[in-house]
């Protein structure tokens, strides 16, 4: 899967999950600041990104995700 | 009768038999859509539906939530009451006495609450009960472990409750006292009399007397309550 694909299989899952326009998820959007998403809502997006892309997320690896570039980098680096 | 789009999903676990069964009973009579789950049909009441369900298995448990979810979209209320009892002096007690009951009653119930929750979070709406007992916080001789999972409870409902508030899910937990079921049978009947002089209002209860209960705190008008125990004891425990 090209970059550009993983991209936006990505962020299909942020706009499912967050209820976010696709245009707002962009690499350097804050979940908490520009897409109003608290602490559930990035385990829950977590729990549908280890489902899409068939990859194991741990606790550990999600504190200090806080830039949708973050949580991108994390999972991508897992494919 | 075919199933509306405005009936609520409710899941009862352990409703084969005593409070589990008037609370399938109670929420049938509510309109709403009832799904057992246990490990037999047993006595559920007819017309509400039945899944097959080991609380102790967490396949089993996410299985049988998955198969509800299947069938009607969406779950709206778990009423968790499957529990069990393995009673002894402590000084008797096994540790898998111990450790069996915690599974089922608290663990199991956790299992469930954790399956549920995946599926209301999505929803942004949902009412959690627990079904705990007076003997969480008053103790009875012999119950070291039930006593335990039953007070585990509160203490779990709350957390959740504050997970899962910003979701517009409730979390609370009723607290029976003395209720007619095969539960208090088995305490004999001379004991069953000896507490009931305890309680203020003189006489053991009714497994409908905790249905009603779990039905009002599911209610649209019981939105504002989280996080709250409410007990159904004659005034034994006094609120707590």
């Amino acid at each position: 899967m090209s970059d550009d694909a993983t991209f936006e299989k990505f962020r299909a899952c942020a706009v499912e999950v967050l209820q976010v326009s696709p245009d707002a998820v962009v690499l350097e959007a804050s979940f908490s600041k520009d897409l109003d998403a608290d602490s559930l809502d990035l385990v829950e997006l977590v729990m549908a990104l280890e489902e899409a892309f068939d990859v194991t997320v741990e606790e550990n690896e999600i504190e200090g995700v806080e830039t949708v570039g973050q949580a991108y980098d994390l999972i991508s680096a897992k494919l | 009768m075919a199933e509306s789009d405005t009936q609520r999903i409710v899941v009862v676990t352990g409703a084969s038999r005593g409070i589990g069964a008037a609370c399938a009973s109670a929420f049938l009579a509510n309109g709403d859509v009832v799904v057992g789950l246990s490990r037999s049909r047993g006595t559920t009441p007819t017309g509400a539906e039945f899944v097959t369900c080991d609380l102790t298995d967490p396949a089993s448990v996410e299985d049988a939530f998955d198969e509800v979810t299947n069938r009607h979209g969406h779950i709206d209320v778990l009423v968790a009451n499957a529990g069990i009892t393995r009673d002894q002096l402590a000084i008797r007690m096994s540790d898998e006495d111990f450790s069996t009951v915690i599974d089922t009653n608290l663990l199991g119930t956790f299992r469930c609450a954790r399956s549920a929750l995946k599926r209301m979070i999505r929803q942004r709406s949902g009412s959690i009960i627990m079904v705990s007992s007076v003997g969480a916080f008053m103790g009875l001789p012999g119950q070291a472990n039930y006593a335990a999972s039953k007070a585990g409870l509160v203490g779990m409902a709350r957390a959740l409750a504050r997970e899962v508030g910003s979701r517009s899910i409730t979390v609370n937990v009723v607290a029976p006292g003395l209720i007619a079921t095969e539960m208090t049978e088995v305490l004999g009947q001379e004991r069953v009399e000896a507490m009931t002089t305890q309680v203020p209002l003189g006489r053991i209860g009714q497994a409908e007397e905790v249905a009603s209960a779990a039905v009002f705190l599911a209610s649209a008008g019981a939105r504002y309550i989280t996080g709250a125990v409410l007990s159904i004891d004659g005034g034994l425990g006094m609120g707590h």
